[in-house]
């Protein structure tokens, strides 16, 4: 059986360390944060002579810019341990290999909510779209970006430390994201256009997904480590 | 009482190539062995297998009572590593650095700040990013890690490299202070006349094999 509560104090230390490493140097900040804005305009300048095509698109383009966001996001989540032994020294620290993936994906999720706050205002301002039934879209973008950082940091351990850690893990990381775009979307589409009914199945789909991948990175985050 | 490290007929890869190759080794607790070889004759692979960190493929190692073969996660709470890499993060604080891995191993706020103070970083140097420390403060820092962290088992790789001659002798003096403490040292030097004096016995390391030092 688990120790649940060393798995829930390690997650908040590594939780806490990278988040003051993030306060520090303002990479989600000053980088992720304006290539999230920046995607969402060259999808209004690529849809400009139809504001209908983009209203109708928003909830995919939103999750897209999330998705490359989160990309981007995960991998400077990982690159702070692949200098100098660092994941040497993650590997003797004594943390639990579950509190370590979940800390990772509590940081990251934390990062994400701040951008997705911001896409949203974007979408809202560049594509005209109205945030319809919010009761069913905090809980979407919420449980989404969950399941995305979930996934990202699983594999995002498989591709810290490689020579080509880079393009490696959206190849590992966007087709397992696949079903959860497609839930995200649904759901946030439900969402906005304020028929909150067919969403709520898409939101049950949802949690399915991430509690899957929360689960399966918990379990096997420890080989992982040792393996990457 | 058991060994805290028993290694017999140890084998251990590095890519395919033996690093090990049926290694054995014991060192009793509260021990200080240091081993001696030429470069890449074994001595850091040696120290990671003992870690944990290099998987044992045959032969058997013991290491503070745990089978390296089938439960090297479990034993590396109770080691203290120093390797040449510093394992810091250059971003945070010397004190945020030190915490972090000392929080990790349970250790609690008194045992960071004697780390500090005993490894001479609690003055202006707490409050300065480790990105910003010269390679003997940096290395100062890792020392505080592992100071704080108390294990039961060190294995020090090269501890005097990159020290002036203040932080060597610090360095000696952690290892005689570990050693009243209870605890066990593994390391490896090329400084080998201040290494044969904090040492009980040498052994070295050659082509993978393990082997006393006569008379020493």
């Amino acid at each position: 059986m688990p120790d649940l509560s060393s798995i829930g104090r390690d997650a908040w230390l590594v939780a806490g360390k990278d988040l003051r490493i993030e306060a520090r140097t303002r990479v989600v900040v000053n980088q992720v944060a304006p290539f999230a804005v920046l995607v969402l305009l060259l999808f209004a300048f690529a849809f400009d002579s139809s504001t209908r095509v983009l209203r109708e698109g928003t909830p995919g383009l939103f999750w897209i810019a999330v998705l490359l966001s989160g990309l981007l996001a995960v991998q400077r989540a990982f690159s702070l341990e692949a200098p100098d032994g660092l994941r040497d020294a993650l590997r003797l620290s004594g943390l639990n290999p579950a509190g370590i993936f979940l800390g990772k994906v509590a940081s990251v999720t934390l990062q994400l909510l701040v951008l997705d706050l911001l896409l949203l205002l974007g979408v809202v301002a560049l594509y005209d779209a109205t945030l319809g039934a919010p009761a069913l879209l905090v809980p979407s973008v919420v449980v989404a970006t969950l399941g995305l950082a979930a996934v990202g940091c699983l594999y995002g351990v498989l591709s810290v430390g490689q020579r080509v850690a880079s393009t490696l893990l959206p190849l590992l990381m966007l087709p397992a994201l696949a079903p959860l775009l497609l839930c995200a979307t649904q759901a946030v589409d439900a969402a906005l256009s304020g028929t909150s009914g067919e969403g709520w199945r898409w939101l049950v789909l949802l949690v399915a997904f991430t509690t899957s991948y929360l689960g399966l990175g918990a379990a096997t985050f420890g080989i992982l480590l040792d393996d990457s | 009482m058991e060994p805290a490290v028993d290694l017999r007929g140890a084998v251990a890869l590095v890519g395919r190539f033996p690093a090990l190759a049926g290694a054995d080794l014991t060192v009793d607790r509260g021990e200080v062995v240091l081993l001696q070889g030429p470069n890449g004759a074994g001595k850091t692979t040696l120290l990671r297998c003992c870690a944990g960190l290099v998987p044992v493929v045959d032969g058997e190692a013991r290491v503070l009572g745990h089978d390296l073969r089938h439960d090297r996660r479990r034993v590396r709470r109770r080691i203290g590593l120093l390797a040449h890499a510093t394992g810091l993060y250059d971003d945070l604080t010397v004190e945020a650095n030190v915490r972090f891995w000392a929080q990790a191993a349970g250790a609690d706020s008194g045992d960071v700040d004697a780390a500090l103070d005993r490894l001479g970083l609690a003055g202006r140097l707490r409050d300065v990013p480790v990105g910003q420390l010269s390679a003997g403060q940096r290395r100062r820092t890792s020392l505080a890690v592992l100071v704080s962290r108390r294990p039961e088992l060190w294995l020090l790789d090269e501890p005097h490299a990159g020290l002036d001659q203040a932080g060597r002798d610090l360095v000696d003096g952690l290892i005689a202070d570990a050693v009243v403490a209870g605890a066990t040292v593994l390391l490896s030097s090329h400084e080998l006349e201040r290494a044969q004096r904090v040492a009980h016995r040498q052994v070295e390391v050659v082509g993978g094999h393990v082997r006393e030092v006569p008379g020493a």
